[in-house]
C-alpha cells in the first residue's frame, strides 16, 4: 500500500495558550484515533522548534555543522504524520482532517517505494 | 481503394488519440506508456493504411493494435511483474471495447487532467494533450511558450500523476459536483484564452477556440445529464457565433454594439440558444447557464438598441447571487449603464478591486465619455492602455481615446 507524508507546515514563535492548545490536541487525537481504525495510521511525531534544528553538510572532506534549521523561513514542519492511503484522493482526504484539526496548512508527499 | 495520405491518418488521430490513450491508460495503468503504445499504432497506421486501406473502424483498429504493441513491448523488456501484465492483457483480448466503456475511460482521463493537486496550467495543458489530442508543439504554440518548456510541464504532470498515485477514475457522487466545475474551469480557460488572447498580436486565437469548442461537445457528449455541461457548451458556441464580427479586416477589435450582425454565425446561435432553453427547462441554474443565458439574450437581438438590458441586468443579478465575482460586478455595471444610464453604473465601480486588469478603467473611461467627462476619460483611458497586453485591444484603446482628446 503506498504511504504518504503528512507534514504540519507550523509558524515559528511561542506555543499557543493552553486554552487555544488544549481543543487542538483532542481534534488531533481524535484523527489519529481514526487513522488507527481505518488501518492507515503508520508513524506520527511532533517535533522540537525549529530553532533546536542542526544542520550537518557536507563540505569536501570535512562536514560542516550550523546552528539553526536548513531553511530560514517564519514556518517550519512542525511534525508529520504517516498514513497508508490507496491513491492521493485518500491521502489528501486524510490531508484535509489533520489541517481541520490542527488549524495549520499540511503538505501530502508521496512516500517513494511506500510499499508494493 | 488502397490510397491512403497522411492526413486520412491525421484526422483519426485527432479524432481517436484522447480516447485510445484513455482506454490504454485503464488497460496498462500508466499514462506514458499508453500514449507510447497509442503512438506505436498510429506509426504502424501510416505504413498499413496505404497498402490495406483505411479498417471499417479505424478507432476500434488503432485501440487494438495499441494494446497489441503495449503486448509486445512488456513481453520484449520482460520483467517478472511485466510479464504478468502482459499475460493480464492477453488475457483480455476480445473486440475493442464498447462505447460506452470508452466513454467511462474518457472521463476517467479527463478527471485526472483536471485534477484539483495539480497547477491549473498543468490541467489546460494535460487536458489539451490527452483529451483533445493535441501534439506538445500545438499546445506549446497556443500558449506562445516554447516547446520545451510545454514539453517539461507535461512530463512534471504526468510524473505527479504516477508518483503522487492521482487516481484514475469518476470523483464520487459527493465529490462531484466541485471536481466537474474544476474540469468546466478548465474548458472555459483554453476558450476565454483563445478569445481574447492575454499576449500577441492577433485578438482570437482559432485553434484554441475550436478546440474548446471540441472540449466542451465532448463534454455534453459525456455528460449530457449535466446542467453546468450544456451552460458551458451554449455559452462557448454562443461567443464563438460572433467570432467573425469581432475583428474587422483590419484585425482591429470591433465591440458588440458595433458588430454586423449579419456575420453572426445562425447556426451556432440556434445550437446555443436551444441548449439554453434545454438549461431552463432543467431548472438547476448554475453560473455557466446564467453566463449562457446572456450571450443568448445578444443574440436575440437584431440590432443594439433593441437588446433586451433589463432581461441582461436580471441575469447579471442573479449571476451575482450564484457566483460574485469583481469581473461579475463589472460586467454588471455596464448592463446597469443600458437600464439606468452612465452616472448610476460609474458609481459603481468605485468598490471594485481588479487590479492589473485592463478590464475596470476601460469600463470607466466608456461611462466618464458617454458622461461628457471627456479629460478624466482620457486619464482612464492610459490607464487601460497601461495594462493590455492584446495588441488588438490596445488598438481599440488608443482609437476610442483619441475620440475623447478630439471632442475634449
Amino acid at each position: 500500500m503506498p504511504q504518504y507524508l503528512l507534514s504540519l507546515i507550523q509558524p515559528d514563535g511561542p506555543m499557543p495558550a493552553p486554552e487555544v492548545l488544549d481543543p487542538i490536541m483532542r481534534d488531533v487525537a481524535a484523527v489519529t484515533e481514526r487513522m488507527r481504525a481505518a488501518g492507515a495510521w503508520v508513524f506520527s511525531a511532533g517535533l522540537h522548534p525549529a530553532e533546536t534544528a542542526t544542520v550537518v553538510r557536507p563540505a569536501g572532506e570535512d562536514v560542516l555543522v550550523t546552528d539553526g534549521p536548513y531553511v530560514e523561513a517564519k514556518e517550519h514542519v512542525g511534525g508529520f504524520t504517516i498514513v497508508e492511503a490507496e491513491d492521493l484522493d485518500a491521502a489528501l482526504a486524510w490531508g484535509r482532517e489533520v489541517a481541520r484539526a490542527t488549524t495549520l496548512p499540511v503538505e501530502v508527499r508521496p512516500i517513494a517505494n511506500g510499499g508494493v | 481503394m488502397p490510397d491512403v495520405r497522411t492526413p486520412d491518418v491525421e484526422a483519426v488521430f485527432r479524432e481517436s488519440y484522447g480516447r485510445a490513450v484513455a482506454v490504454l491508460t485503464r488497460l496498462l495503468g500508466d499514462i506514458d506508456a499508453a500514449e507510447e503504445a497509442v503512438q506505436d499504432a498510429f506509426l504502424t497506421a501510416l505504413q498499413r493504411w496505404p497498402v490495406d486501406g483505411v479498417p471499417p473502424s479505424p478507432a476500434g483498429w488503432i485501440v487494438t493494435t495499441a494494446r497489441n504493441r503495449a503486448i509486445d513491448r512488456l513481453r520484449r523488456e520482460s520483467t517478472r511483474t511485466d510479464r504478468y501484465r502482459a499475460a493480464a492483457l492477453l488475457a483480455d483480448p476480445g473486440p475493442p471495447p464498447e462505447e460506452g466503456a470508452v466513454r467511462d475511460d474518457r472521463l476517467r482521463m479527463l478527471f485526472t487532467c483536471c485534477h484539483p493537486a495539480l497547477a491549473p496550467a498543468a490541467r489546460v495543458a494535460l487536458t489539451l494533450r490527452l483529451v483533445g489530442g493535441l501534439s506538445t508543439a500545438e499546445i506549446a504554440h497556443a500558449f506562445l511558450v516554447p516547446e520545451a518548456t510545454m514539453a517539461q510541464r507535461l512530463v512534471r504532470a504526468k510524473n505527479k500523476i504516477r508518483d503522487a498515485r492521482i487516481p484514475y477514475r469518476v470523483p464520487a457522487e459527493a465529490d462531484l459536483p466541485d471536481r466537474l466545475s474544476g474540469v468546466l474551469a478548465v474548458v472555459y480557460l483554453v476558450y476565454s484564452e483563445g478569445h481574447t488572447a492575454s499576449a500577441g498580436e492577433g485578438l482570437v486565437r482559432t485553434d484554441l477556440c475550436a478546440e474548446a469548442v471540441r472540449l466542451a461537445r465532448q463534454l455534453a457528449e459525456l455528460m449530457p445529464d449535466e446542467p453546468e455541461v450544456l451552460g458551458l457548451l451554449a455559452l462557448v458556441l454562443l461567443s464563438e457565433s460572433r467570432r467573425a464580427a469581432r475583428v474587422a479586416p483590419d484585425g482591429s477589435l470591433v465591440p458588440l454594439p458595433e458588430q454586423d450582425r449579419s456575420r453572426w454565425d445562425a447556426a451556432l446561435i440556434a445550437e446555443g440558444q436551444e441548449l439554453v432553453r434545454r438549461c431552463l427547462r432543467r431548472g438547476a441554474p448554475g453560473p455557466y447557464q446564467v453566463q449562457a443565458a446572456i450571450q443568448a439574450v445578444h443574440s436575440d437581438a437584431a440590432s443594439a438598441e433593441e437588446t433586451d438590458w433589463a432581461q441582461v441586468l436580471a441575469l447579471y443579478d442573479h449571476l451575482m447571487a450564484l457566483a460574485p465575482s469583481p469581473v461579475v460586478a463589472l460586467n454588471r455595471a455596464v448592463a446597469v449603464a443600458e437600464v439606468h444610464g452612465p452616472a448610476m453604473a460609474l458609481a459603481l465601480l468605485d468598490g471594485l478591486d481588479l487590479p492589473r486588469s485592463h478590464l475596470l478603467p476601460a469600463v470607466r473611461a466608456d461611462l466618464l465619455r458617454r458622461l461628457g467627462r471627456t479629460a478624466e476619460a482620457a486619464t482612464a483611458y492610459d490607464t487601460a492602455l497601461g495594462l493590455a497586453g492584446n495588441a488588438t485591444e490596445r488598438a481599440f484603446l488608443e482609437r476610442r481615446r483619441a475620440e475623447v482628446a478630439d471632442a475634449g
